[in-house]
């Protein structure tokens, strides 16, 4: 049992770690009001920068160069998802539209400058992605520590603080009811005196900056290069996880360490007894099968932000 | 007013195209390449010879098809983005029926165009219910269903339809959209009937929508749920019956591959895409029929001719980033139409 245990949880938070990153992004741009289909673009120009950095720099920062690579990436993702922001909240777009066609954007504009740059079309491997390690003190506590702190990733603590952080400015801070009051009732908000625009632009900038990281980790932790294959469709699990987690920072966490878990059990799935009998397929659809549930009302109520997808427009009842 | 709105519902698609290709232009002379001879090789790659043609016209064909789909749901007020999920279901099921059944052209070939419709239509129909009857999103549930038909599909190549193979054999001829005739006129490319079944699923589109009752609820139903409600329509109905069928046009886009362009159906990594294009084919063609062929066009020609553009040292995402920006501008039409609003002004 302690051997199951000590080799899923490790794969767990490797494959969970870019998931609850990305949904915690997913979660500050709903929870303010704007629906964010394009954080699957976020997590590619993420990985892409994550990678490209890693690559370019290596030399010059050595032993750093993952730390400092997956915070290139995620201002990178800011910088990205700002195109987001213009077009959903001054631009008043459609914002299921716009994220699309931020997705498409992401793609193509990271397999172009790798084409360009690399003249072929995925990079190399990079030469300092992160690895896993054992957690100093900690792996030495019986029983606890082999399974949760030897041979993880420490960018997968790093996610699950950050949920953490994420749940206490949303729900202890000022600013965090400020956001949430934006994308409940924004009118509301507007007559006392809060910024509808200026906290849906912050909102949907942190969703790119952690959208960004999550990309990044992914690519310097599970793939170790970029291609056009790199990300598929982890941006939609974040945001089935953001969904299934009921748009809440720490319930996001959950969902996404589940999704990772059904991942990770359709891959060591192979040693373990009574799941080896279980179609890899049933695993593999998991996880939208189970948000579709938890949309339908079969796992508990998900309600939406009341304001979510809809543009402000100051003046308009 | 009205006149000038129909101006600017022409204007803000035509805009957006340009400023689409002049931004796809700067980044070319970024990049270091020379845009005219990209956009010459663009060209070339779509209209170079007759075979050149025939393809790019392969392309449009499915791109008119989930235009359609996705410009059906959007004027009954629904989104559906689970475009490419029906697509996979609908070419799994019309090559699982031109593979298994054995019957003469008439029967088959009609039979498994209509299996992938419905198969199409099904897809749709989960998330159309959950939103009827339970109020679920539907662009939730439709991504969702994106995936679960890709591994789905997927297993059922695997294990069904071969013996854990990557892909099925080729179909019976008496079910292919095949036709010699169009091949030969085209130095044999894989130019197939399709674009015929595509063009008439665009003139149904009209019909249903603009000449029948029920297409009036649908759009009622679109306009204000209430109302509809009020004035005696049966809403829930309308809202299954519209994703019913905007996932068999779907679907339908999918027969186009299945039956047409690849004579297979093989396990797939990522998604065609065919569905997401399709979400800006539906909205450069304003939701409208016409507008949605004009739009399948101008983007098949684009996804076609990048083709060609790696001769000119430009790398083929180029139009996938010309796309996206398209896709930008016609989305954010409310700053088009105000830039455009103001120009008049300061003219006058």
């Amino acid at each position: 049992m302690l051997d199951i245990l000590a080799s899923i949880v490790p794969t767990v938070l490797f494959f969970s770690a870019p998931l609850i990153l990305t949904a915690l992004g997913g979660v500050f741009s709903e929870r303010s009001g704007v629906i964010n289909i394009g954080l699957e673009g976020l997590m590619v120009i993420g990985a892409f920068v994550g990678i490209v950095f890693n690559l370019t720099f290596a030399d010059v920062f050595g032993g750093l160069t993952p730390w400092i690579s997956i915070l290139v990436a995620m201002i990178a993702g800011a910088l990205f998802s700002s195109i987001h922001a213009i077009a959903s909240v001054s631009f008043r777009a459609d914002q299921t539209v716009s994220g699309v066609a931020i997705n498409m954007l992401a793609l193509g504009v990271g397999v172009y400058l790798t084409k360009v740059w690399y003249e072929k079309g995925q990079t190399d491997m990079v030469a300092e992605p992160f690895n896993s390690q054992n957690i100093p003190v900690l792996s030495e506590i019986p029983i606890i520590g082999p399974i949760f702190f030897q041979g993880v990733y420490v960018t997968s603590y790093v996610a699950i603080i950050i949920a953490f952080i994420a749940w206490f400015v949303l729900y202890k801070t000022a600013f965090g009811l400020r956001l949430r009051a934006v994308g409940e009732h924004p009118m509301a908000a507007d007559t006392n005196g809060i910024n509808v625009y200026k906290m849906r632009y912050i909102a949907v900038i942190l969703s790119g900056a952690l959208g960004g990281l999550g990309g990044s980790v992914f690519a310097l932790t599970i793939v170790s290069n970029f291609s056009h294959a790199t990300i598929v469709g982890q941006g939609f699990m974040s945001l089935a996880a953001v969904i299934f987690g009921k748009w809440h920072p720490l319930g996001a966490m959950g969902a996404a360490l589940f999704f990772g878990f059904a991942q990770s059990l359709s891959i060591v799935s192979s040693g373990i007894p009574v799941l080896e009998d279980i179609p890899q397929v049933f695993l593999l659809i998991a996880p939208y099968v189970l948000t579709i549930l938890a949309l339908a009302g079969f796992i508990g109520r998900a309600d939406a932000p009341r304001a979510n997808g809809i543009p402000y427009i100051k003046g308009s009842r | 007013m009205t006149s000038n709105n129909r101006l600017f519902g022409i204007l803000v698609p035509i805009i957006s195209v340009l400023l689409g290709l002049i931004v796809g232009a700067f980044i070319m002379v970024i990049s270091g390449h020379n845009p005219i001879e990209g956009y010459i090789a663009l060209w070339n790659g779509a209209f170079y010879d007759a075979f050149t043609i025939g393809e790019t016209i392969r392309r449009i064909t499915p791109l008119i098809l989930t235009g359609l789909a996705i410009a059906f749901a959007f004027r009954t007020g629904l989104f559906n983005i689970g475009a490419e999920g029906q697509v996979i279901v609908g070419w799994l099921a019309a090559v699982w029926i031109g593979l298994v059944v054995d019957a003469p052209m008439i029967i088959h070939l009609p039979l498994a165009v209509l299996a992938g419709a419905l198969a199409g239509g099904l897809w749709g129909f989960i998330p159309g219910l959950l939103k009827a009857k339970l109020g679920v999103h539907e662009v939730i549930v439709t991504i969702m269903m994106n995936y679960i038909a890709m591994f789905v599909s997927n297993e059922i190549v695997r294990s069904v339809l071969t013996d854990h193979n990557t892909s099925t054999e080729k179909i019976a001829a008496t079910a292919s959209l095949g036709s010699e005739w169009l091949q030969a006129l085209t130095f044999y490319s894989r130019l197939h009937y399709g674009i015929l079944i595509a063009l008439f699923a665009a003139v149904v589109m009209w019909f249903i929508i603009d000449r029948t009752t029920v297409g009036y609820e649908l759009k009622a139903v679109g306009f204000n749920r209430h109302a509809s409600k009020y004035a005696g329509m049966n809403v829930s109905k309308n809202i299954i019956l519209s994703m019913v069928i905007s996932g068999a046009f779907a679907g339908l886009a999918g027969v186009m591959e299945g039956l047409g362009t690849y004579g297979n159906v093989s396990v797939i990594s990522g998604f065609t895409n065919l569905g997401f294009d399709g979400i800006a084919v539906a909205l450069l063609g304003a939701n409208n029929p016409l507008g949605v062929i004009l739009a399948a066009i101008l983007f098949g020609v684009l996804k076609e001719g990048a083709g060609e553009m790696p001769s000119a040292g430009v790398p083929t995402e180029l139009v996938d980033i010309i796309i996206a920006i398209i896709i930008f501008f016609v989305a954010s039409s409310y700053i088009i139409r105000w830039a455009l609003t103001r120009f008049k002004k300061e003219g006058k």
